[in-house]
């Protein structure tokens, strides 16, 4: 091979990482998993709760169709989701592989950044894919039994793509945990404590604490943009979202920092 | 190619991890077109040096270029470098025909050469399944293979023969005499000096981090096999004595015969004579290359031990 070649790109580096990605069959079977649970659980739920409407008045009480259809599925995908951002960044360096990558793109933060896109745009479209999906076969399991929803009433499209949205930054905020961490199991256990640990221990203290501390926990800042209705001890559903994506940012632009700082 | 040729330069490099100075002050030149062995006993800092040179570990002081630039700004780095750090450096789940590619997209080199490389290492009809499934030895293939992607100026390969059989072996060795005649830079570590000397052009030596030789690997067999001389004599303890007043040292061997360090056969003969000394045998010996090279660490190993104890 001696036909000059020309420099590479983030281009060519996007292509390798999307390679990767396609290449193991763990993508498809952790993808599986995330969007069985995902639509699957909101499928149970919205089934069942359409069953009981109108023999159980405690589901007839306060009803919303929108949240019966999504919210157990995210509650489930979120999970999903920030568990494939761990791995997606750990499994190089579980393999051995992260040396390999960065022996043939030394310029590390042009690697990541790479991966990060790669898994992103999937995430992001099987996000999507599993909002939508939950909220249609909801509504379609939930029509002729109890009022049911659709796309074109206040906030519902919102809170539809929103699933979707907040799927995604849960998946790069597990890549971004997953970065500083280099061990799945400690990203793994640092996503649980951010999403349910620390809002739990946030409940056992008086309220004048609890309160703020839960409207601005990012986790639950971010969820707001799945809320159908503004609760006032919340942050409105975009600047809610808003601090959460700033918050996974913040946490992925200091991992890249160290990424570039440490030995590989 | 003329005045990009793949020298690789390391200057004081220093690496400390905790309280353990793996590499100290290391400065060598490799040069293209023959097969530089690097050499040294467990721990002496062989692969953290590459580490350093590929750029997965910062060094704590120094610089290492390869013609003049550090490798992270190489504008094709997989046909800067080539390297063979660890036999197991992939994703098992991934087929070694997409471990390549994914490589080959990263420094947008033609898909050509993935097959190239997998007909280079014999690795055609596994190139398909799942690399998890490798023998250590179709491992090391792999890892060569990724090496070889970019046809790089410079390879470096830490241990390559490590767990391979007689005929990997001898496929390594060939393969590594092939790329230094084709003019590349063959950067090739071992702890043995044996293996080295039937492939390596130059040695460079380093113990505990530090340089301890780097000449051509005749230079090294020659001034390093500092020879000893058995003598056998009815006069045994008289000639001792003779030649310890000249410097040698003699001791007894486990034959009974004398062995002389320090002055050579011709010396040894002209003192006997002189002094009307019978000799039964005189025979030159050469130290073998792996005790060579044993010496020369310990001396190292020596060196630490009693600066400390002089304190
Ligand atoms: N990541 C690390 N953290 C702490 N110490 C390390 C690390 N890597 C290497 N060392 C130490 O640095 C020294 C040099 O290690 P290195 O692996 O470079 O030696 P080596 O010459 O390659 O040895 P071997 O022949 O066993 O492969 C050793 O004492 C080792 O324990
Ligand atoms: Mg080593």
């Amino acid at each position: 091979m001696t036909a000059p070649t020309r420099p590479y790109r983030f281009g060519d580096v996007i292509l390798s990482e999307w390679t990767k990605f396609r290449s193991v069959r763990s993508t498809y079977w952790t993808f599986a998993v995330a969007i069985v649970l995902g639509i699957g659980l909101s499928a149970l739920v919205s089934g069942i709760s359409a069953n009981h409407y109108h023999t159980d008045p405690t589901i007839r009480f306060g009803w919303n169709p929108v949240q019966r259809s999504l919210r157990p599925g995210w509650f489930l995908a979120q999970l999903a989701f920030a568990v494939l951002g761990v791995m997606t960044v750990t499994s190089e360096y579980s393999t051995g592989m992260i040396r390999t990558s960065l022996a043939a793109v030394p310029k590390r933060t042009r690697m990541i950044l790479a991966k990060i896109l790669v898994f992103g745009v999937a995430a992001l479209i099987v996000g999507e894919g599993i909002g939508f999906a939950a909220f249609a076969l909801g509504q379609a399991l939930i029509h002729g039994e109890a009022p049911s929803a659709s796309l074109g009433q206040h906030n519902v499209l919102r809170v539809v793509v929103g699933t979707g949205l907040y799927l995604l930054f849960m998946g790069l905020l597990g890549s971004a945990l997953a970065i500083l961490l280099r061990h799945a199991a400690a990203g793994i256990a640092f996503v649980v404590g951010i999403l349910f640990i620390l809002p739990g221990i946030a409940q056992a203290l008086p309220t004048s604490w609890s309160q703020p501390i839960e409207k601005y926990w990012p986790t639950n800042a971010g969820q707001q943009l799945m809320a159908t209705h503004r609760d006032p001890h919340t942050l409105p559903a975009w600047a809610g979202f808003g601090e959460f994506a700033v918050f996974v940012v913040i946490v992925a632009v200091v991992a890249v920092i160290l990424l570039e700082r440490r030995d590989a | 190619m003329f005045n990009d040729v793949g020298v690789l330069e390391a200057r004081n490099l220093t690496k400390r991890y905790g309280a353990t100075l793996a590499v100290d002050d290391l400065s060598f030149d490799v040069k293209p077109g023959i097969v530089t062995g690097f050499l040294g006993p467990n721990g002496a800092g062989k692969t953290t040096t590459m580490r350093m040179i590929l750029g997965l570990d910062r060094p704590d002081r120094g610089t290492v270029t390869i013609d003049g630039h550090p490798f992270r700004d190489a504008p094709v780095p997989l046909r800067e470098v080539g390297a063979l750090l660890d036999p197991k450096a992939f994703h098992g789940g991934r087929s070694a025909y997409n471990h390549l590619l994914c490589l080959a997209q990263s420094n947008h080199l033609p898909r050509s050469r993935v097959d190239e490389v997998l007909a280079t290492v014999g690795l055609e009809t596994a190139a398909r399944r799942r690399a998890q499934a490798f023998s250590l030895g179709m491992g090391q293939r792999l890892g060569i293979a990724a090496a070889l992607l970019g046809d790089p100026k410079v390879l470096m390969f830490d241990e390559p023969v490590n767990g391979l059989d007689p005929e990997g072996i001898a496929w390594v060795r060939r393969l590594m005499r092939d790329l230094a005649s084709l003019g590349r830079t063959v950067f090739v570590s071992s702890h043995l000096m044996s293996e080295m000397a039937l492939t390596a052009d130059h040695v460079i030596v380093i113990g505990r981090g530090r340089l301890i030789r780097n000449e051509s690997t005749r230079e090294f067999i020659e001034s390093s096999s500092h020879a000893s001389v058995v003598v056998r004599s009815p006069a045994a303890d008289r000639l001792a004595s003779l030649v310890a007043e000249k410097g040698g040292t003699a001791t007894a061997d486990n034959t009974g015969a004398m062995v002389v360090v320090g002055l050579d056969a011709p010396q040894i003969g002209e003192l006997a004579a002189a002094a009307g000394i019978v000799l039964h045998e005189l025979a030159p010996q050469r130290a073998s290359l792996e005790q060579a090279f044993m010496e020369l660490t310990q001396e190292s190993v020596e060196f630490h031990a009693s600066g400390r104890v002089a304190q």
